[in-house]
């Protein structure tokens, strides 16, 4: 089973450099678990508790798994995970 | 240094200038290595606020995607300040997580000035630099 993770730059320093990796899972919570056998250290910088972090967007294909289900998201094989770290700022 | 030239620098501000009192943001893009602003994007602020912003995040999905597509990264990151400085705020500082762009700040507090100013923010340290500005 294959599902493709997409890294973001900022993340890439888990992965030896790489864009993309994969993974395998019946949820995202799973793929993540999978994930960080192989790259460790990068399902906490996802993961706070038993939440996706706030400033994190987790996308699986076209859809922001918030609107998904989360960690629970199922996920299968030919699946494409996007992670992007959200741009945000403000005045403070 | 962020080189830039003066028709995106306009740009920017006119925008900023825009959505006043709310945060502008958005997003230059470029050739990936080029460090060289080619392409605005400005983008909508999901948070709609004076003191906050946040790219919507399908809409950053196409943009980053469509970069991707086009061998381009965010060069220049952009966004306003309303009432305050153009400097980056300890927000802005935990969130920036594009380490090669540079966060452009403009400052929409006066209404006859706006403030330009470009950082680069890596692993939390803020430099500010020089804008070059080219016809």
């Amino acid at each position: 089973m294959a599902i493709e993770v997409r890294i973001p730059t900022i993340l890439r320093s888990y992965t030896g450099g790489a864009k993309s990796v994969q993974g395998s899972g019946a949820t995202l919570d799973e793929l993540l678990a999978d994930l960080d056998a192989r790259h460790g250290g990068l399902r906490d910088r996802l993961v706070e508790g038993e939440n996706l972090r706030r400033f994190v967007n987790v996308y699986l294909n076209d859809e922001d798994v918030r609107f998904l289900g989360g960690l629970k998201t199922p996920v299968s094989d030919g699946d494409t995970v996007t992670v992007l770290p959200a741009v945000a700022g403000g005045a403070s | 240094m962020l080189t830039i030239s003066r028709d995106l620098q306009a740009k920017i501000i006119a925008h900023a200038r825009r959505d006043h009192p709310d945060e502008a943001c958005g997003v230059i893009a470029g050739p990936v290595g080029s460090d060289r602003p080619v392409r605005f994007i400005p983008m909508q602020n999901a948070e709609r606020s004076p003191t906050f912003y946040r790219f919507d995040s399908h809409e950053q999905l196409k943009v980053w995607r469509e970069m991707d597509d086009r061998d381009e990264e965010p060069v220049v990151i952009y966004h306003s300040h309303t009432a305050t400085e153009a400097y980056p705020s300890r927000t802005d500082i935990s969130y920036a997580s594009e380490p090669q762009a540079h966060y452009v700040l403009v400052s929409t507090r006066d209404e006859s000035e706006t403030e330009f100013r470009s950082y680069r923010i890596v692993d939390g340290e803020v430099t500010e630099e020089p804008v070059k500005v080219t016809e």
